[in-house]
């Protein structure tokens, strides 16, 4: 009886394969290849690749990956394909560091091209961009334009912020920076004060935030600065517009240390089988070209000193952006983590 | 005659005697075994990983986690299990039980929503009940309101939303699994119940639902399964599950040990839920009516005038929720992009899709015929566990799952091109990692609980005598096999490659973490698009997933209803 199970068992999985491997990808080490693992959306970062490949002539091979991309890259080992790693938030960047799925580069065009505070001391991870974690506020019902992180615990503000997950890696690098800056202790107290005035459960993404004071539910919320040049520019649903009109953008701690910004950046893999070509793309990310093409796309602000940010970001207003290290941060993300968690931010005002 | 019962698999009282005359099968357990090593070994790497660290994460998670989240999502799932009973049984019941005009077109449109994935409805629900989602802004509109403070509305983004969300798309199995039972197996006895004077309802509360528990508890096992697992819908409704805790200790501390602890605490809600499942099922042996028995159909209570309307109205309601909302708002949102039709990477994220999900199928559906027949061949208590443990990974959140199997199969990749170059002086290089291989392995392990379950209650209902008979009579191991069982295994078979289809063609978790370069499906194609926040320009794609889901959706139906004909 069990050859016909056999049989059946390997025919199908055969077919299986047969299926798989058809469309398998191109050999990973080819001439004229950069294979990139990026957590930063496809859309966003093929304008930038295929500007790259028309200049230098290497093609470019992508994998996005929503969760797990050092995990993989670990896996995989000195058989990875990886070449360069792309992703947002200051803590994936350290946490691919930390995995040991990197390599450091001393480069000279990459170091002129990049301010040394968007760098890891030891050249592990690279900042391309930066964005401000900035407040939306109510144009209607908010009369201030100034604002700091410290004054969202200010009991007058009860019921009336809305964020996104606190557990979010923004939100987390966020709270990691009021750490840093106030100590755990204060920091704790602050977070409490936040949460207390909360006008609902954080959830939905930046957008949702800024959605929401349109809708009256609250007055002030929290959201990077390129979602309001993509709620703004977004033609086709054009109620987004009206969002983005109903907000205006306070840059917080403006007077004293300055905002809190991320970044979005660059590393390159251990075990990188085309480094060359590598090198060449991190350089070209690092570059005018690459960089205006950030600024005009995605909203975001270049690293590249002088290279001018988008018309609807230019709105804002200038950006005074904290100057403390983001290597430094990043060191008090699991205490942020942890304290979100104690703090029952994610519960809501209520409990 | 299939229902998708998630297998008890004991076997018979009279087995043990019988084995002794058995001749062994050493090599058919041998493939068996190497099979569930296959299937388990995700599972035991994520195990192994868990052990790996002390747990240095655990005062934090005990003390200011686990509470909480263990609470919501035992909340969750009473919610989830009590909601799919209640719709799944009363649509079951609804369609069996009663004759009304559009009975038939219900019949099968109440499966629709299992062609829609859940953290797609989950946004599509989001949009829907939003303060200026449709609805809201309808109310406002009829009553005059101004403002929020005016009226109560009930927040969507909560654990009862998220509850209401999968519902919604996950009662169709209990309404798959229970229709079956009270189309044949109450039959009889509801007739006897009659004939000695019951009403109707009282047969349906004293006979028809007890004789249909084995069902229903396969289908919430199923339902539950699907709920723990789920990822995308909770987290965009802001619900603090187990699974999300997974992904925040994992992603935010750093700590896949801390995240694969959770997972193992998860494993184990799964395992009790399966005990619970097989309680409920406590010596309650399913049956076969003989097949003569079948031909007549049950008489039906023909209604007319408001009572008609009534009951099509009470059908159409929850395909309205499961399958209308997210029609509505992607629907929308598609209209405004109907270029994207035309994208070639669309269809590209199409047929790969439809390669994923065949390879898938007839991958998952084999692994849980060779499994099964070996349970049915050694009636070996051991075998009959371990193939029940093999389908746990459905419990788990796909990305941990997909992560176990990334890293086992990067191990095995590696060691053979350590050997290779070691030995043979060249590089293999990493064989299955990062290769379609991989993706179809993983969502075969996945979706091994839905193979098993349907193919099992097919094999179970087979009288173990039948292909002894047939080998009585002259055949062999193997023909008795082919032409006896696998004929008559044929409607059970089907239905298991149309659940694995249409699960595999929703899947993104594992999909995206182990595919190869520039592989798209059409989930990780939504993804994709969506990732920026901007759901919108994937609602094309996110058509494409339910517009695929249906054909064999209507099929499976059709398919159930031919079965039981039979």
């Amino acid at each position: 009886m069990f050859d016909t199970a056999f049989k059946l068992k390997t025919g199908l999985a055969a077919l299986a394969l047969m299926a798989g491997t058809s469309f398998l990808a191109s050999a990973a080490q080819a001439d004229g290849v950069v294979n990139v693992y990026t957590y930063r959306e496809p859309g966003l970062i093929q304008p930038l690749l295929d500007a790259f490949t028309k200049k230098t002539g290497i093609k470019t091979e992508v994998l996005f990956l929503n969760q797990g991309l050092e995990d993989r890259i670990a896996a995989e080992g000195q058989n990875s394909p990886a070449d360069v790693v792309l992703t947002v938030d200051i803590g994936r960047l350290v946490n691919v560091k930390e995995k040991g799925v990197t390599q450091p580069v001393d480069d000279e065009v990459i170091n002129a091209n990049i301010p040394q505070e968007f760098r890891d001391p030891e050249g592990h991870w690279f900042g391309l961009t930066t964005r401000g974690r900035v407040v939306y506020a109510s144009k209607e019902r908010v009369q201030q334009d100034e604002i700091t992180y410290e004054e969202l615990a200010d009991p007058k503000w009860k019921g009336k912020i809305c964020m996104r997950s606190g557990q979010h890696m923004y939100n987390i690098a966020l709270i990691a920076s009021m750490i840093a800056h106030h100590g755990e202790e204060k920091a704790e107290e602050w977070l409490k004060g936040v949460k207390a005035n909360l006008a609902r459960k954080p959830d939905g993404g930046d957008r949702d935030q800024a959605q929401a004071i349109y809708a009256g539910e609250c007055d002030i919320g929290l959201g990077n600065t390129y979602y309001v040049g993509l709620m703004m520019t977004n033609e086709k649903e054009p109620e987004q517009k009206e969002w983005a009109n109903a907000i205006k953008v306070l840059f917080p701690n403006a007077n004293d240390r300055g905002t809190h910004v991320n970044i979005s950046g660059m590393a390159l893999a251990k075990y990188s089988p085309n480094k060359e070509n590598a090198l060449k793309l991190m350089e070209f990310l690092s570059g005018h070209e690459a960089q205006q093409l950030y600024a005009e796309k995605n909203n975001e602000y270049p690293v590249m000193p002088g290279v001018p940010v988008s018309e609807v970001v230019a709105s804002f207003g200038k950006i005074k952006p904290d100057t403390l290290s983001l290597a430094e941060i990043a060191k008090y993300r699991k205490a942020a983590s942890e304290m979100v968690d104690r703090v029952g931010l994610d519960d809501g005002p209520s409990s | 005659m299939t229902s998708l019962t998630l297998g008890d698999s004991l076997p018979n009282p009279e087995g043990s005697a019988r084995e002794a005359r058995r001749p062994s099968h050493p090599v058919a357990l041998i493939i068996a075994l190497i099979t569930a090593a296959i299937v388990l070994l995700p599972i035991a790497t994520i195990i192994a990983v868990a052990l790996s660290s002390g747990g240095a994460d655990w005062p934090h998670l005990v003390r200011y986690v686990l509470p909480q989240a263990s609470r919501t999502t035992a909340v969750l799932l009473a919610l989830v299990a009590f909601g799919t009973a209640f719709i799944g049984i009363g649509c079951a019941w609804l369609v069996v039980a009663y004759d009304f005009p559009t009975r038939r077109l219900l019949a099968w449109a109440l499966v629709l929503p299992l062609a829609v994935p859940p953290y797609l409805a989950a946004y599509a629900f989001a949009e829907f009940f939003d303060y200026v989602g449709p609805l809201q802004s309808m109310i406002r509109g009829i009553f005059g309101f101004q403002s929020r403070n005016q009226y109560w509305f009930p927040e969507i983004r909560s654990t009862g939303g998220a509850a209401l969300v999968m519902v919604s798309v996950t009662f169709p199995y209990v309404y798959l699994t229970t229709r079956v039972v009270f189309l044949m197996q109450g039959r009889n006895i509801a007739d006897v119940a009659r004939t000695l004077g019951a009403a109707p309802a009282r047969v349906f509360w004293r006979v028809l639902l007890p004789v249909a528990r084995p069902a229903i508890a396969a289908g919430i096992a199923l339902v539950l399964m699907e709920t723990i697992n789920d990822i995308g819908a909770v987290e965009h409704l802001g619900v603090r599950t187990l699974t999300l805790s997974v992904y925040s200790t994992w992603l935010n501390r750093g700590s896949l040990e801390g995240a694969a602890q959770i997972a193992l605490v998860m494993l184990l809600l799964v395992i009790a839920l399966l005990a619970a499942e097989r309680a409920a099922r406590s010596r309650q042996r399913f049956h076969a009516p003989r097949a003569t028995q079948m031909k007549s159909r049950p008489p039906r209570i023909r209604l007319s005038g408001w009572r008609a309307a009534a009951a099509a109205f009470l059908g159409v309601i929850p395909i309205l929720f499961g399958f209308g909302i997210p029609l509505l708002i992607f629907g929308r949102y598609a209209l405004n992009r109907l270029e994207q039709i035309m994208d070639p990477k669309l269809a590209q994220a199409f047929f790969t899709s439809l390669s994923v999900a065949l390879a898938t199928a007839a991958l998952t559906v084999g692994m849980a015929l060779v499994l099964l027949y070996a349970v049915r061949l050694s009636r070996s208590r051991k075998m009959a566990v371990l193939v029940r443990i093999a389908s746990i990974g459905y419990g788990l959140p796909g990305t941990i799952l997909a992560l176990g199997l990334l890293i086992s199969l990067a191990r095995f990749d590696n060691f053979v091109d350590a050997l290779a170059r070691e030995y043979a002086g060249f590089s293999t290089g990493l064989i299955f990692t990062g290769s379609a291989v991989a993706v179809v392995l993983a969502c075969s392990i996945r979706f091994l609980a839905l193979a098993e379950g349907a193919v099992h209650s097919g094999l179970e209902k087979l009288p173990p005598h039948l292909d002894e008979a047939a080998r009585s009579l002259g055949r062999s191991a193997a023909s008795s096999t082919l032409t006896v069982l696998l004929p008559l295994l044929k409607p059970a078979i089907l239905t298991a490659c149309i659940l694995v289809f249409v699960d595999t063609v929703k899947e993104l978790s594992a999909t995206i973490l182990l595919r190869p370069f520039g592989f798209n499906t059409l989930a990780t194609f939504v993804y994709e698009n969506a990732s920026r926040g901007v759901v919108e320009d994937g609602a094309m794609a996110a058509l494409v997933i339910i517009a695929t889901s249906i054909a064999p959706v209507i099929l499976l139906s059709g398919a159930l209803m031919r079965d039981r004909e039979a």
